[in-house]
């Protein structure tokens, strides 16, 4: 009965044709994640706590802050709160995707959750602003990113000295030029275009003057409230002047 | 609060972690579960989707050194040239790596 509801045909095979298009991205996690094995092993962790992290943590960004806060004693609710800040894109990202994770049984749509990362969320978004609904890049694509980032950081604990400055190869920027790229693939009307700039001001203003780690979602936030008071197909002035009314 | 980094305390860091992450990955849908879709809602989240990669992007290229505005500058022509991604990346990246050779 309730079965009948969820409508979206999952495709299994499609899943090893996505993990397989991640491979050349993953390449680069790989070396992201050297990069946090050593400096995890420099912070005092040992080789295993470094890999158990980011086998069940797999967040980069938040990873490399909570070693920022390592010591011989931990304080909590800081490393609580970073985490946080850094992950709330998660949210957004996951409430993008509800239209197409509703027609999803819950299992399956927490469990594909589970592999929710930038980069395949990134191509997943970019696809469905063109129509096409791919829930199947996030299990392959995350599955291609998650051991990536497990191997890159096996790589990094142990022969992390081999990588002494990844930064000087540009390698951490790998993840920003993809997701510009995704950025500027997508849908360009002016629509969006008003969103992106909205968006670009409020990121760069919650950066200067907000807590550390809040400019995403701010930024995100701010650029869909141009979506809320603009929708698509219908005349601008008509529409905002309905809302201001 | 704090937790001392015995073998059990990592561990337990490491959970806390993994549960908070959780909580982002999972809380958003979850939320939504509660919400009806509009048309409005839709193009809310539809807008705020493509807002999320500016949002990472600017603060990052405004914050970062002259490889970073170079990464992305270069990403973003390359990009709007060919339309394809992985072109674009790999000569940002080597952008990158040129400016700072040369700084």
């Amino acid at each position: 009965m309730k079965n009948a509801s969820y409508t979206y045909q999952f495709q299994p095979e499609q899943v090893r044709y996505e993990l397989v298009r991640m491979l050349p991205i993953s390449l680069f996690v790989v070396a992201f994640g050297a990069a946090f094995g050593l400096a995890a092993v420099q912070e005092g962790l040992g080789p295993l706590e470094s890999l158990l992290m980011s086998t069940l943590v797999f967040a980069g960004a938040s990873q490399f802050a909570a070693i920022d806060m390592w010591g011989a004693e931990v304080s909590v609710i800081p490393v609580i709160i970073v985490v946080f800040a850094i992950n709330s894109r998660h949210l957004l990202m996951g409430a993008s995707l509800y239209p197409m994770l509703k027609d999803v049984s819950p299992a399956k749509r927490y469990g594909i959750l589970l592999l929710l990362t930038d980069a395949n969320w990134a191509v997943s978004a970019q696809e469905y602003q063109s129509g096409r609904r791919n829930l199947e890049v996030i299990v392959g694509g995350g599955l291609a990113l998650w051991l990536a980032w497990i191997v890159g950081t096996w790589l990094g604990v142990y022969f992390g000295g081999l990588l002494q400055n990844p930064k000087s190869l540009g390698m951490d920027m790998v993840l920003g030029c993809f997701l510009l790229a995704m950025a500027l693939g997508g849908k360009k009307n002016p629509r969006v275009l008003v969103a992106w700039a909205l968006a670009a001001i409020a990121s760069l203003a919650a950066w200067k003057w907000l807590p550390a780690n809040t400019h995403v979602v701010a930024g995100a936030l701010a650029g869909g409230v141009v979506g809320f008071f603009w929708l698509e197909n219908t005349s601008v002035d008509e529409r905002v002047g309905e809302d201001l009314a | 609060m704090t937790i001392e980094t015995t073998t059990t305390g990592v561990l337990l860091l490491i959970l806390i972690m993994t549960l908070v992450t959780l909580v982002t990955r999972f809380g958003g849908v979850f939320i939504m579960s509660f919400v009806r879709i509009s048309p409005r809602i839709e193009s809310f989240i539809n807008t705020m989707a493509s807002s999320v990669l500016i949002a990472i992007i600017v603060p990052m290229a405004f914050g970062g050194d002259a490889g970073a505005l170079a990464a992305l500058s270069v990403t973003a022509v390359v990009m709007l040239i060919l339309k394809k991604p992985l072109p674009a990346i790999a000569a940002g990246i080597l952008a990158a790596a040129f400016v700072r050779f040369m700084v």
